[in-house]
Order: C-alpha cells, then sequence, then structure tokens
C-alpha cells in the first residue's frame, strides 16, 4: 500500500511538474489510502478481543461485564456509544466510554480504577479498557449519534468542553481551538477537522475511536486526546478525567445527529 | 459603532460576572484534570494575559488587542549587532524549521528545540509536506525582499508573533523561549539567503 502512495506521488511528480497540482494529486493518493485501508481494518481484532474480555470472569471478583449499564441497561451494548457520554445516576457524574467502563471494572470485578488512571496506554488494564472499547464502539456502526444536551449536568459539560476547548496555554500558547476551528486546514498533510462545526464534529467524533495505520496501533478517545495535549504542550490530561470528558460532551453534542462509523482506519 | 459603544459598558459587566462563575468551573476543572509530567509542569496550564484575552476572541476589544500587542512589542529582543540573517545558516535554518519536536512531556528536556514552521507554513517549494494553517512562505525574499523594513518584521514576527497580532496561532518563539537567538538567526537565514532553497 505504501508503495502504492509512492508510485501515485511519483507519477504525480512526472505528469505534474506544477507545486499546486502536485499537492492535490498526493492529496488524492491519500484519500485513495484512506478509503482502502478502511476495507481491512485491524481495529477487528481489538473488538474481538473486547467481546471476549466482556463476557470473560476476571479481577479479585472473578466477574464478567455483562452487568455493566452503559445508560441503556445492564448489559445493552447495542447503541450504546451513540449516547455516549451520558449522565448516570449511580457516579453522579457525566461519564464517557471509558470512565464508564472502569466503573464497571470497579464495581462489578474490583479491579480498581487507580491501577487504570495510573496505567500506560496499550499496557496492562488500561489495555484492556481499549480492547472493551473497540467492542462497545463497534456495537453502535451505523447508529445516529444522540448525546442528551437536554440532560443540564450534560448541557454544563458540553459548555465546560467548549471554554476548554478555546483554553490557550503553555510555552505555544496552543488550544484546541489553534488547529480545529477552522475549515480546509491542515498540519503537514493531515487534514485537520474543524470541530466548531457540526459536520467536522461528526467526521472526526463518528470515526473515533481508530486503527492508526502510520503508528500500527488502535487508539482510544481518550489515548487521542492525550496526545492532543501533549503536542499542545500542556501537562498531562489524568485518564478519564473531566476535562477529557467535557471535551468528548463538546464534541459528541456537535456531531450530533451524525452516524458512528467506529472503529475507523486512520493514516 | 456608536451604538455599540454605547452598549458595550453594560454588556460588559453582565459577560464579565457570567464569564468569571463559568471561569471558576473551568479554573477547578483544570486544576483537578491534569498533571505534571516531566518539563510539562501544571504552570503551563496558567494563563497570561494574551493567552487569557484570546481563550475568548469574541469579546476581545480592537483597543485591548493594541495594547497588548504594543506590550509584546517591548519584550522582543532585537540582534544586538544588527545581525538578523547574514550570520545564520540557511541549512541549520532548514532542519530547525522542519523539526516539531520540543518541549512536550515526552521529550527530553534541555535537547534543542524545533521550530515546527513546517507544521504550518511552505517555505521550500520542493517541499510537499506542509500545513496550511499560517500563510505560504515559499519564495519568502524573493517576493518580498530584503529590506532593513522587511528583515526587522521577520524577526520580530519570528520572535514574538504577539506583538503583530495578539491572537496570532503562532507561538511566541523568542519571547516563550522555544528557539534560541542563534536559532532565529538560522531559521532567518533559510527565510532570506539568496541561496536557501526557499528562494529558489
Amino acid at each position: 500500500m505504501k508503495k502504492g502512495i509512492a508510485t501515485a506521488a511519483l507519477t504525480a511528480a512526472i505528469a505534474g511538474g506544477v507545486t499546486g497540482a502536485l499537492a492535490d494529486d498526493t492529496a488524492a493518493a491519500l484519500e485513495q489510502y484512506r478509503q482502502m485501508i478502511q476495507d481491512s481494518n485491524p481495529a477487528e481484532l481489538n473488538e474481538m478481543a473486547g467481546e471476549e474480555l466482556w463476557v470473560t470472569p476476571r479481577g479479585p471478583k472473578n466477574a464478567t461485564l455483562e452487568q455493566c449499564d452503559l445508560g441503556l441497561g445492564p448489559g445493552v451494548v447495542e447503541g450504546a456509544y451513540a449516547q455516549m457520554p451520558r449522565y448516570f445516576e449511580d457516579t453522579g457524574r457525566v461519564q464517557d466510554l471509558e470512565s464508564r467502563l472502569m466503573t464497571c471494572m470497579e464495581t462489578l470485578q474490583g479491579i480498581p480504577s487507580e491501577e487504570i488512571i495510573n496505567g500506560k496506554f496499550r499496557q496492562g488494564e488500561r489495555g484492556k479498557v481499549a480492547d472493551l472499547v473497540a467492542y462497545v464502539v463497534g456495537q453502535s456502526r451505523g447508529a445516529k449519534i444522540q448525546v442528551d444536551l437536554d440532560h443540564p449536568k450534560v448541557k454544563e459539560m458540553f459548555e465546560l468542553g467548549k471554554q476548554a476547548f478555546w483554553y490557550r496555554s503553555g510555552p505555544m500558547d496552543f488550544a484546541c481551538a489553534t488547529c480545529h476551528a477552522t475549515d480546509g486546514e491542515r498540519i503537514r498533510m493531515q487534514d485537520l477537522p474543524n470541530l466548531t462545526k457540526h459536520e467536522g464534529a461528526a467526521a472526526a467524533w463518528g470515526s473515533w475511536p481508530a486503527y492508526r495505520v502510520s503508528n500500527s496501533q488502535f487508539w482510544t478517545m481518550q489515548h487521542r486526546l492525550n496526545d492532543c495535549y501533549r503536542q499542545q504542550r500542556t501537562a498531562e490530561p489524568i485518564y478519564g478525567s473531566d476535562i477529557t470528558i467535557a471535551l468528548s460532551v463538546y464534541m459528541a453534542g456537535m456531531a450530533n445527529g451524525g452516524t458512528m462509523n467506529a472503529p475507523a482506519a486512520k493514516r | 459603532m456608536k451604538k455599540m459603544l454605547m452598549i458595550a459598558p453594560l454588556a460588559l459587566c453582565a459577560g464579565v460576572a457570567f464569564a468569571d462563575a463559568d471561569g471558576d468551573k473551568l479554573q477547578k476543572m483544570i486544576q483537578s484534570s491534569f498533571k505534571a509530567n516531566g518539563q510539562a509542569t501544571m504552570d503551563r496550564m496558567v494563563q497570561d494575559e494574551v493567552q487569557k484575552a484570546c481563550s475568548n476572541p469574541d469579546t476581545l476589544t480592537e483597543a485591548r488587542a493594541r495594547e497588548l500587542e504594543a506590550a509584546e512589542m517591548k519584550t522582543i529582543k532585537w540582534p544586538s549587532d544588527g545581525n538578523y540573517w547574514e550570520g545564520g545558516d540557511w541549512k541549520e535554518g532548514y532542519k530547525i524549521a522542519f523539526s516539531g519536536r520540543g518541549l512536550t512531556w515526552t521529550d527530553k528536556p534541555g535537547s534543542a528545540n524545533g521550530g515546527g514552521c513546517y507544521n504550518c507554513h511552505g517555505l521550500d517549494p520542493a517541499e510537499m509536506s506542509y500545513g496550511t494553517i499560517g500563510p505560504n512562505l515559499q519564495g519568502y525574499a524573493k517576493i518580498r525582499g530584503r529590506s532593513e523594513e522587511i528583515v526587522k518584521y521577520t524577526w520580530g514576527k519570528i520572535y514574538n508573533a504577539k506583538a503583530y497580532n495578539a491572537c496570532s496561532d503562532m507561538p511566541r518563539n523568542g519571547y516563550g523561549g522555544i528557539l534560541t537567538e542563534e536559532q532565529i538567526r538560522h531559521v532567518m537565514a533559510y527565510l532570506f539567503d539568496p541561496e536557501s532553497p526557499v528562494n529558489k
């Protein structure tokens, strides 16, 4: 596949000669590549691993996650992610999928959330959360994104997420908005979604979590946000912290009405 | 315009009161949601005046923007010997423009930072992988020339972009301690040297 890109770029270089034409052809080749990788998405392996984890007795309580309530009732997985984040009465918090899975793992299986919060991406129990995420999200494929912004707690998180989105800080003065508040921009060759508009938010929220071909890794939304902040040069967001959930509510809320197509494959 | 000015004080008061209550919640959330990791310490979450004003650009008045720009202008350190780019090496400048490394919690503290110029700007017309958040700078000096005015402006813009546009997306490379004076001179050479591929 990589060879395909190189060939396409080379062909374009020979045929084009003009800078603009070359840039356009490179972009077209990249878009073709993105389409190709959707067809054989390795995230399916994570989905399968997650499905097995869901029904496997684990943790100090040797229990499965089959009674986990993702908002549609205990054990209902289908369509649940398309309505997350949401407010949960039992925790008194607005939760995204990953923080909710931590709650279920702690209450049902006895796996301490601290272990996951202080862990590392793609390792140990946090790695298992990622597989579970792949499974749960896959069960919302094709569903309409429907986050309940009428709920006052969710609405409050939406507003805080919006403020966080515009919050500039750190040695480079960056905010999420620096890269994600204008149409049609890119970093290097990477297209940037405008998350302040429905169209961009729906495309982004609807395709994450995702398998990233560039580093052969499945990334959850918590992982994606962590790396956004790393590149913003801020301090590190804590796994499952309120700011990450608020930003997810903002993105999901802006994406409302769009279609959930995740886990997707990305360059 | 006059009508807007008359209404403004009232709207401003209401806006500030509202923003403060909201801002407190956001600050609380930030304090509980982030942790220091290596050189990426918690003090990075505290905003200076520019960052604060530009986190809510809709409420920033023209007058306040000019005031901020004037203050930022005073932070610019001009080269003491007048050596803006002649002493720089465009090849070093290219490396700095190409590298987006530095200052993250995964970067080694103390190692040289990149300028990350290509993340947002086109520079060498032969380099296809460039971002579009900033203006395209291909053929920089070939198009703009090398007058004292443009050379000085470019140094200042790289050193502290907020001196010219309070809410610019561009980092304050010199003032923010991202690039050293020597590194800025190399980047300047990359933009101005007739031998630099930027001007070919």
